[in-house]
């Protein structure tokens, strides 16, 4: 089986950056680099911001990810499902690129009878349970989130359940904002798991502003980061879904 | 892309709006909707003179996805957990392109609803009906995933249990995909999420602890230890206790093992207590019960009679086991031993 890697960012927030560059514009500078940028806006009961709404859209939008909106109590559900739909969506995007050279330029997967989709779509789930997946997790730590912070470490610790399952590997890496010196702050670097954040947590320090634009720039520099290291212990030439994209 | 909102629905089909295949061209006339999910809204509709269920859904790939399942249940026979599947196309609505398959109507209380109506002397006979359809399911490679009794709906008269959503369905070893939190091992930190037969064996005991406590509970210290208090607390989980406890720490290896054992429970506890029922029957109601279809003729004392008869046999049936055990027992030592003085006679 092909063994290719998806890369990914996960944004978690409860409402707007206040600080730092546009994360709009920062998320489709990932969107070049192959990397998707998928958001999930936290919210308290019924209550929703306009302008953060409008944000949170746009930034997947641009991003070329997913993003949902949700009731602190339903996060463990939703991250495991974003992180999925995501990957799914790129790999979808991946084989209709396929699809396009062989079929000709207008052919994507929507013009193929279901007959034709069901099994193209079965190629698609084994692709998405054997890739290896890199995600970078990035956490608003802005004062309104504070009482949100336990539920959404127990959301990651069952994201890793959920695709710790898989046969494919998983990498992950998280990164608060603001941190305790500056905007950004790293909490996890690169580890297949994601059991020790229960230490971490808890010492967490919540911060007034929330500079989104910034912990996007510096997850795409660790994504970078991790690369050239990689290939510089190794020497090989990773296959990874960006060059398709 | 995926725009969830979890304060609307996506589609506001009107009852009456007749929804034409963009492929196949089959007719659908929706009727009302049934229930919305994360995945999308089932409605019920007609098709020629037949009512089935139409799932929509923005997310074309999840319904490819799930069609997919359903199409391979098609295959495996006699086995009676999902819809079958009847169409699966794309309709071209004003708002956009949605996908969505059509299945089979399967009408009837779900399974909460069926033992509060009929008393909990039902609840062991489904379940048994459940695992012998899981061992089929697992059999063929697949594991059910999302099994909850909001997705479990009693079919009847005869009562008979079936599967609504296949969603979470997951091809053995491969990593579940939708699951609920309480029904889910994942959760209470009792094991992964691949899809093995012990994932949904340990979802069937927690079904069995959901009939006991209906408004379920969350975790607090998680493990065996919370499930363990729980089930010690209702006298109903307390004599399946052993059954349960295996279960949930997946030490079952199969879905028959699991009912045989369940089964030898059930015998072995005294159908009086068990078959508590509730003095006043009320007639069914609510959205998609069917009416009580009893015999024509038959008065509704005669039905309860029948119904306890049928309880009762459950002990007998153990011994006319055994006395069949001891039947091929004897032909088989009789058989034995006059081929031992055939031997015996052809080496004088």
């Amino acid at each position: 089986m092909y063994a290719g890697k998806i890369r990914q960012i996960l944004l978690i927030t409860d409402g707007c950056s206040n600080q730092g560059e546009d994360p709009i514009a920062m998320a489709a500078l990932a969107k070049e680099q192959g990397i998707t940028v998928n958001v999930i806006g936290v919210i308290n009961e019924d209550r929703i911001d306009e302008q953060g709404m409008k944000e949170i859209e746009g930034i997947a939008l641009s991003g070329g990810g997913v993003h949902q909106i949700v009731y602190a109590r339903q996060l463990s559900q939703t991250v495991q499902m974003v992180t999925r739909k995501a990957m799914t969506q790129t790999l979808q995007g991946v084989v209709n690129r396929e699809l396009k050279q062989i079929l000709g330029r207008s052919q994507s997967l929507e013009d193929l009878p279901p007959e034709k989709r069901g099994e193209v779509m079965e190629v698609v789930d084994e692709l998405g349970e054997t890739v290896n997946l890199e995600v970078m997790i990035l956490v608003d730590t802005s004062a309104s989130m504070k009482s949100k912070l336990p539920t959404v470490k127990e959301a990651l610790i069952d994201l890793s359940l959920s695709m710790g399952a898989r046969s494919g590997a998983n990498l992950y890496s998280v990164c608060v904002f603001p941190g305790k010196n500056g905007d950004v702050e790293k909490l996890m670097d690169w580890s297949p798991k994601l059991q020790a954040l229960s230490s971490i947590f808890p010492q967490l320090s919540t911060g007034g502003v929330t500079p989104t634009g910034p912990a996007i720039k510096v997850a795409l520099a660790s994504f970078k980061q991790k690369r050239s290291l990689r290939s510089l212990l190794s020497g090989d030439d990773e296959s990874s879904f960006e060059e398709s994209v | 892309m995926m725009m969830n909102h979890p304060l609307k629905n996506p589609f506001n089909i009107i009852p009456g709006t007749v929804i034409t295949g963009k492929w196949h061209r089959k007719q659908f006339k929706v009727i009302k909707e049934l229930g919305s999910g994360a995945n999308g809204t089932v409605y019920l509709a007609q098709h020629g003179n037949m009512q089935i269920a139409l799932k929509m859904s923005q997310d074309g790939l999840s319904v490819t996805s799930e069609a997919n399942v359903l199409k391979s249940f098609a295959k495996v026979q006699g086995s009676a957990l999902g819809p079958s599947l009847l169409d699966v196309d794309d309709w071209e609505s004003s708002k956009g392109l949605f996908s969505f398959y059509a299945m089979e109507y399967i009408e009837g209380p779900d399974l909460l609803s069926y033992i509060k109506q009929k008393g909990r002397v039902w609840t062991m006979v489904l379940i048994l009906q459940l695992l012998n359809d899981l061992a089929i399911l697992h059999e063929k490679g697949w594991v059910f995933g999302d099994l909850k009794p909001d997705n479990l709906i009693v079919k009847g008269p005869p009562a008979r249990i079936r599967c609504i959503d296949v969603g979470g369905t997951t091809q053995i070893g491969r990593a579940i995909k939708e699951f609920t939190e309480f029904f889910d091992r994942g959760y209470w930190g009792l094991g992964t999420r691949k899809a093995e037969p012990t994932y949904d064996l340990f979802a069937v005991a927690m079904v069995l602890i959901n009939t006991a406590y209906p408004e379920r509970f969350s975790k607090t210290i998680g493990e065996i230890g919370q499930l363990r208090d729980a089930i010690r607390k209702k006298t109903e989980l307390t004599q399946i206790e052993d059954v349960l406890l295996k279960a949930l720490t997946g030490k079952f290896t199969s879905a028959n093992e699991m009912r045989s054992e369940l089964l030898q429970k059930i015998s072995g506890i005294d159908t009086a207590s068990a078959g508590q029922r509730k003095a006043t029957q009320p007639q069914p109601e609510g959205r998609n019960t069917t009416p009580s279809g009893s015999p024509a003729g038959m008065s509704r004392t005669a039905l309860k009679q029948q119904r306890q008869s049928s309880v009762r046999q459950a002990k007998p049936k153990k011994q006319k086991k055994r006395r069949v055990w001891m039947e091929t027992f004897f032909i088989f030592l009789a058989v034995s031993f006059l081929y031992f003085f055939y031997i015996l006679f052809k080496v004088i």
